[in-house]
């Protein structure tokens, strides 16, 4: 069964990608996905703030001192430093080494401050793409949803300015009209759009009168509002489309891919049931074409986008009445 | 200078880079403030720096100097090129190997940051009374006037130690050399090469002791061959001057500098001449070349080699003309016929005339002075009164210059106005806090000028003894020519002062020059500033015609992303408005020097650093002067006008930095000082102060237990004192039964409070409609002040609530009782002394207190002001400081001397019976005194003993008197942190812990030596990198719990307040209880772990939680009962160590540095909690006879 495709100009073997997770903390986890057959690997996601705060943590708590004649400083001077973002390149220089699927580096950031120059450090390292997961939760009353736009297609721009490889945008669905924002996205030279980035909720601990991050791993029923759109989008914006969110099994998967998705990343899928699970998400979806008589993943991608379906508005309003008027007492 | 290779570093540094290249082991060990040269050595070593030969010198850190003496010695009898770095009782330690070293003609060279010895009180400070105690050992002692004499006299005295076969002392003033920062000309290392010889090398390795060609050294000698084997070394000691100034001739031609044994300044027919040694001499060059120019006949002679003593050569540096001599001393020896410089230059006169040496045909006058003893100021215009002194008929002998002795009338006055200093030499003084980054930023200031000019530079810090808060003035010094100034900035062209609050507490303006310019950082509009300043300095600006500059740093730090370091800003204030360089040049060597600097700690921190130069300019104002004074206030006294008279005089005098004015006839004869004074030095150092919301309250007492510095406290008292409060003042009814109809109250000292929001951090409870709220929350203090002041004076008069009835073992209703340890000048949110103030609440009006030399010396000894306090029947603490090694040992000296002079009273009471009453004599002596009830029942017997013993007129009773209060009981406690316990000081403590005597030992356990600036000590734990430890610990922290449990005998208990404070609490409390040994480990988090000090209780409870830092009591008394002694404390570890580890600087460092060596440490690290923990629950969990199976 030939179940190559074609992400980000980069002939993948198989549509499965492991996306951005701490998974890929760990060299060794890196080479167990390719041997399950992963179609590449985004590797975890270097924060914005991590960039920035490492640094003025390190600067901060070294430079202390001065409290008295005898004790005018701390701590001794190092000869080199290797911050986060060192460590990140170092890994992906250790990872593109040890691997020959396609190695995807991830930034998540939400302003255009210095750190996007460290995309460029990424594509020395030797990163075959970048995903750029935008994670931005506009709180300020004053914000209009414009500003909000402008700030991703800034972003994203800044970005495609200091590098040549490909780059893929991971977002949120929040916004007035996605299919607009997918398209300004496209135009400003998104090679893919990865749709979508879950907001851990975060959570209020009524013991300690504190609110904790939630880690939630998503289940199949995550899936739809990511297929929802790529179904909508595949065919009408130039970029790639990846889903994630939701991908559990092999049909989840082939659903994506007929959505109109190029590939589809999984994450709590692994971390659930290990990197092995790979072999059988991707035994199921062979099975499933076989038993269909698909020749190849290619013939099937975009099948049921709603460009090429029999009813274009199933995906839109008269979706959501119909699957209403099903619902009975 | 084009050619030459200029550096801008201090002595330390330079004494340490020669070393380092001409050495291939250095065996180190901190002492102030010689640390920094070790410091450099490790951190060289852990970059893989090489020395002459391409090795990386080895460098072991040691227990205590007697230890790296004892290294070093043997390192050198096994054949390495040795050296070691120390000062004041740190050479002390060495002594007995230095004569042995001697003995065996070992070369190799000691450097010596010459430090003050302790006599009546400690200091860190610089003179010569360390190294002239080692004058006898044998050692050749050559010395450096100058941070470039430094360079050159290192090189030199190892050349010379190897021709030699002399070791050698290599010695220069502490802080004053040690710390000066200066342009000087960096030695390149092929010079260094060619002024060591190889084949002397080989020498030294050949008679190293080997098996390959074994020798005995070191043996046992009797009456009958000692003697002479002894002198068999003379002929080395009379060659050993030849070849010093052999090599000091080569290394005129290697490196272009000529020195003589002793170089003579002056006119060649000069009729006074003073001879000195150290930094003084090159102040005494400066004014010979002053005075010289004023057509006096003057000379001075600078002694650089002192031991051995050429004394030819030095009749030959004498002019012949030579009428009087006045030899300096830096150093004091009492009941001396003199101080030892003077007693050897009369010697040398003496036998030098007879012998023939020299120009001179008769014996001059000579007479000896004493100056700068503990860097007391050496200045130009002391200079001058010496020579004026010398000029007279009969010139006073064994005089002082520098201090006012109104007692013997040793001293020699001075015009503090004489200023010699030339125009073109700018001064700038530079006042900022501790932690806001002035000196650093000074410190580059200089190397930039060094680097960007033919200027020389020259940068000297002083700091306060206050570590939180603490006020750093920088003297700078730029000049066309090389500065020979080695003395503080007394009249400036430029003052800058970083903190606004520092304007209304220093008369700073009074050393600026007419003319000179004035930067304030200020938050006020520019507008408004003149209104804000108040009287004293608006009156210099106007009289002295003072150029006015603000800036608002900390907004512009804050809107760069600087948070709040303002160094950066002021910085580029300075070179804006001094002219030093052009502003353009000046602007981009900042940045170029931003790049260099912070490049490698990331892009974001050059980013903000460079953001902050481009946001300065434009917010940088000169400030119209307007022709009146206008101010409505001026600066604050000292110390509040009703204080006690000892207060007022001196110790307020001292605080208002007047220190240096203080006659000899005002201070005590024998170090011994009233206690109880930090309450009269109101700091107001904090921003922002706790308010206490009361209507939520749960009066748990948690937060006067973590406070620092006692300044949130609480008393619970009689509603009717509340009739005459302030308005203002808060108190709610007490919600404990036993205090059923009374209020309580928690009540915060304004001008006390350092800010740290410690006490916030521990407030376990939340505000329900507004969940950021607690029952403390921080609101600024300048709005409160007045208000609160009067509610905490209330709050002092309001009676202390009855010890008895306070129930001790619960922190809510002890942390009522009174602290007596109170204000100190520890760091904001100090991890030591809420364990500290613990122990004065509980025991201090019983308590007499060793306290080992380190923070705890300083926070709680260093003047002008004492922490410890008295209760109000005059009770409190007493406390001393012997030594940092052997405070286990003076600890259990005051217990013996207690014990034995109760013994004496009991026996005198039983003598005294018959008049006393045999009932109330046995009662005194059966009284159990086993808690505080029993004890004030005691205080009540002893009271009415005296009212008998009044009225009893005989021997016995007279003698009665001097101990009848050792009947009532005492509780000793010996304090101190973990470099003494753990190293220095471990011998001891090993040794009173056996003693079975009853002693309480508190370690204070921050896991490096904290006041020295955080250098590796054994209870450092793995992975961590600290001083001594660049390339992290490679060793697990040593387990002295263990150890002393290893006794059976020994109470021990391991703590951190910050994880669980009930159990802190019975610690203390059974230590004290415990009739014999004690140990308390106390986990002190610190500012040199690098963490958020404003939430350091997390650090500890993330320690515990992690396993790192477990928590038990092991009490002997258990035992006897049949029952495990041992009480496991910690719950089994939830959360790995690397978790705790990762919230440190000084864990994260390393895996930011070094992340291949972090892994396998970090992995070590969570084996040793493992292991650590098994083995702890395996010895908790064992039955013993007593207990159920």
């Amino acid at each position: 069964m030939d179940i190559t495709t074609k992400y980000l100009g980069m002939d993948l073997h198989s549509p499965l990608v492991v996306s951005a997770s701490p998974i890929s903390e760990n060299l060794n986890n890196i080479k167990k996905l390719e041997d399950n057959g992963a179609g590449a690997v985004v590797i975890y996601s270097i924060f914005e703030e991590q960039i920035v705060s490492e640094q003025k943590d390190l600067y901060y708590y070294s430079s202390l001192g001065d409290i008295s004649p005898e004790a005018q400083s701390f701590f001794p001077d190092q000869k080199e430093y290797r911050l986060g973002p060192d460590e990140y390149l170092n890994h992906i220089r250790k990872a593109k080494q040890s691997v020959k699927i396609p190695v995807i580096a991830s930034i998540n950031g939400s302003t255009t401050g210095g750190w996007i120059n460290f995309a460029k450090k990424m594509q020395e390292a030797g990163a075959d793409a970048i995903e750029l997961n935008i994670y931005y939760i506009p709180t300020e009353l004053g914000l209009s949803g414009t500003d909000v736009e402008q700030t991703y297609i800034e972003i994203l721009k800044s970005v495609k300015s200091v590098v040549n490889i490909p780059v893929a945008v991971k977002l949120s669905p929040y916004f007035s009209n996605m299919a607009n924002m997918a398209h300004q996205l496209d135009n400003a030279g998104a090679d893919s759009l990865v749709l979508f980035n879950r907001f851990y909720q975060p959570d209020i601990d009524l013991e300690n009168l504190i609110v904790t991050p939630n880690i939630q791993l998503s289940h199949t029923s995550s899936s739809r509002l990511p297929m929802r759109w790529i179904a909508i989008l595949k065919g009408r914006i130039q970029a790639d489309l990846a889903a994630t969110s939701g991908i559990h099994s092999g049909t989840d998967a082939i659903k994506m891919l007929m959505a109109g998705a190029n590939v589809t990343m999984l994450c709590s899928a692994l971390l659930k049931n290990g990197i092995e699970y790979l072999k059988v998400i991707e035994k199921q979806m062979i099975d499933w074409l076989e038993q269909k008589e698909y020749d190849s993943i290619k013939q099937l991608i975009g099948s049921m986008s709603q460009l090429k379906n029999a009813d274009p508005s199933s995906f839109e309003r008269a979706q959501y009445m119909k699957a209403l008027s099903k619902y009975k007492f | 200078m084009k050619d030459k290779v200029f550096v801008t570093i201090d002595g330390n540094e330079a004494a340490a880079h020669v070393m380092y290249r001409m050495n291939e082991v250095c065996a180190i060990y901190p002492i102030t403030p010689s640390s920094n040269m070790g410091e450099w050595a490790d951190e060289w070593a852990s970059k893989g720096i090489k020395n002459l030969w391409g090795n990386v010198p080895t460098v072991v850190e040691m227990q205590s100097e007697g230890g790296a003496a004892g290294a070093v010695h043997g390192s050198l009898q096994a054949g390495a090129l040795t050296t070691t770095f120390t000062a004041s009782q740190g050479l002390l330690l060495k002594i007995p190997n230095m004569f042995k070293i001697a003995g065996e003609l070992t070369p190799t060279v000691f450097n010596i940051s010459a430090r003050t010895l302790a006599t009546h009180a400690l200091s860190i400070f610089g003179d010569h009374s360390d190294v002239m105690t080692a004058r006898t050992t044998g050692f050749a002692m050559l010395c450096a006037g100058s941070v470039q004499e430094v360079m050159d006299m290192g090189i030199i005295a190892q050349a010379s130690a190897l021709e030699s076969r002399l070791p050698f002392i290599h010695f220069f003033d502490g802080f004053r050399t040690s710390h000066e920062e200066s342009k000087i000309e960096l030695v390149p290392d092929e010079q260094i090469k060619q002024m060591i010889d190889d084949d002397l090398v080989m020498k030294h390795r050949q008679r190293a002791l080997s098996p390959d060609h074994p020798v005995l050294r070191g043996t046992a000698q009797n009456p009958d061959v000692f003697f002479q084997n002894r002198e068999t070394i003379n002929p080395f000691y009379i060659a050993a001057p030849g070849i010093v100034q052999k090599v000091m001739d080569k290394y005129a031609k290697v490196a272009g500098r000529q020195y003589k044994l002793f170089d003579y300044v002056g006119t060649p027919d000069a009729e006074q001449v003073i001879v000195i040694m150290g930094s003084g001499g090159d102040t005494a060059h400066e004014t010979i070349d002053y005075l010289l120019s004023k057509g006096e006949k003057v000379g001075l002679i600078k002694v650089r080699l002192y031991r051995p003593f050429d004394i030819q050569k030095f009749l030959e540096a004498i002019p012949a003309t030579t009428k009087v001599i006045g030899v300096l001393d830096r150093t004091k020896e009492p009941g001396a016929t003199g101080e030892p410089l003077y007693m050897d230059i009369i010697n040398a006169l003496h036998e030098g005339l007879s012998e023939g040496y020299g120009k001179l045909k008769t014996m001059p006058k000579v007479v000896g002075g004493r100056y700068g003893l503990s860097s007391k100021e050496f200045t130009p215009s002391m200079v001058k009164s010496v020579f004026e002194n010398l000029k007279t008929q009969k010139p006073k002998n064994h005089f002082t210059i520098g201090i006012n002795d109104d007692v013997t009338h040793t001293s020699l006055d001075f015009d503090p106005d004489f200023d010699i200093e030339p125009p073109d030499v700018i001064r700038a003084l530079f006042y900022g806090l501790g932690s806001d980054g002035t000196v650093g930023a000074n410190k580059n200031s200089i190397k930039i000028i060094g680097e960007n000019t033919d200027h020389y530079a020259q940068g000297y810090y002083v700091y306060d003894s206050k570590k939180a808060g603490t006020l750093t003035a920088s003297h700078l010094r730029f000049g066309p020519k090389p500065i020979r100034s080695a003395y503080l900035i007394s009249k400036a062209n430029f003052i800058a002062c970083h903190q606004t609050v520092f304007i209304e507490k220093y008369d700073m303006l009074k050393d600026i020059s007419n003319g000179g310019t004035f930067l304030l950082n200020a938050p006020w509009k520019k507008e408004d500033v003149w209104d804000n300043l108040p009287k004293m300095v608006q009156k210099h600006i106007i009289d002295k015609k003072v150029k006015l500059y603000s800036i608002d740093a900390q907004s512009v730090a804050e809107s760069s992303g600087m948070g709040r370091r303002i160094n950066t800003v002021m910085q580029v204030c300075f070179f804006a408005i001094s002219g030093v360089l052009p502003r353009e040049q000046a602007i981009d060597a900042i940045k170029d020097s931003i790049k260099k600097t912070y490049g490698k700690k990331g892009d974001e921190v050059v980013k903000m650093n460079l953001k902050a130069v481009d946001n300065t300019l434009d917010n940088l104002y000169e400030i119209q002067i307007p022709a009146q004074v206008s101010a409505k206030y001026d600066i604050r006294e000292a110390v509040p006008e009703q204080s006690p008279e000892f207060v007022k005089d001196v110790l307020g005098e001292i605080i208002a930095g007047r220190g240096d004015n203080l006659p000899v006839s005002k201070f005590p004869v024998d170090g011994t000082f009233p206690t109880g004074t930090t309450q009269y030095e109101k700091r107001n150092i904090a921003l922002q102060i706790p308010v206490w919301d009361e209507s939520i309250c749960i009066q748990c007492g948690k937060c006067p237990m973590v406070c620092p510095h006692a300044s949130i406290r609480i008393k619970v008292f009689d509603p009717n004192e509340l009739a005459n409060a302030p308005g203002t003042f808060k108190a709610i009814d007490a919600k404990d039964k036993e205090f059923a109809g009374m209020k309580y109250t928690v009540q915060i000292a304004p001008e006390d409070c350092t800010g740290c929001g410690v006490c916030i951090e521990v407030c376990p409870v939340k505000n329900k409609t507004n969940t950021s709220l607690k029952a403390l929350n921080l609101s600024p203090q300048i709005p409160l002040r007045d208000t609160e002041t009067k509610n905490w004076d209330y709050f002092l008069r309001l009676p202390e609530t009855d010890r008895n009835l306070l129930k001790v073992n619960t922190v809510r209703q002890q942390q009522i009782q009174q602290p007596l340890f109170e204000f100190s000048g520890a760091c904001a949110g100090c991890g030591e002394t809420p364990y500290v103030k613990l122990v004065s609440q509980l025991f201090g009006d019983r308590a007499v207190v060793a306290n080992a030399t380190g923070c705890s010396s300083i926070y709680g000894g260093n003047l002008p002001t004492t922490p410890w306090a008295k209760n109000n029947d005059g009770r409190g603490p007493a406390w001393s400081n012997s030594l940092f090694e052997d405070n286990a040992e003076f600890g259990l000296g005051y217990r013996v001397a207690i014990d034995k002079q109760k013994e004496i009273a009991e026996g005198l009471l039983i003598k005294l019976q018959d008049k006393l009453g045999v009932d109330f004599v046995n009662e005194i002596i059966n009284a159990k005194q086993l808690n505080e009830p029993e004890i004030l029942e005691q205080r009540k017997r002893v009271a009415l003993l005296k009212e008998k013993l009044q009225k009893i007129d005989l021997y016995e009773s007279r003698r009665l008197m001097t101990v009848v209060d050792y009947l009532v009981k005492k509780s000793v406690w010996i304090i101190g942190g973990d470099g003494w316990a753990y190293d220095i000081g471990y011998g001891g403590l090993d040794h009173v812990i056996a003693s079975g005597k009853n002693v309480n030992i508190l370690v204070l356990d921050t896991e490096v030596y904290s006041n020295t600036g955080g250098q590796t000590s054994k209870a450092t734990p793995v992975s961590a990198v600290a001083k001594f430890s660049a390339g992290g610990k490679v060793t697990g922290k040593k387990d002295l719990g263990m150890m002393a449990m290893a006794y059976g005998s020994v109470y021990v208990a391991v703590v951190a307040m910050g994880a669980k404070d009930d159990q802190t609490l019975k610690a203390f409390l059974e230590a004290e209880a415990f009739d014999g040994p004690s140990i308390i480990i106390a986990y002190s988090h610190c500012i040199a772990h690098g963490i958020d000090m404003e939430n350091p209780l997390n650090q500890q409870k993330m320690a515990v939680d992690s396993g790192q830092w477990i928590l038990y009591r092991y009490n002997p008394e258990l035992a006897k009962e049949g029952k495990n002694p041992l009480l496991l404390d910690s719950k089994a570890p939830k959360i790995p160590v690397a978790q705790y580890m990762d919230s440190e600087n000084r864990f994260r460092m390393l895996k930011k540095s070094r992340p291949e060596v972090a892994k396998g440490l970090y992995e070590m690290a969570q084996e040793i909690a493992d292991d650590r923990y098994k083995m702890y629950q395996y010895l908790a969990d064992r039955k013993f006879d007593g207990e159920q199976q």
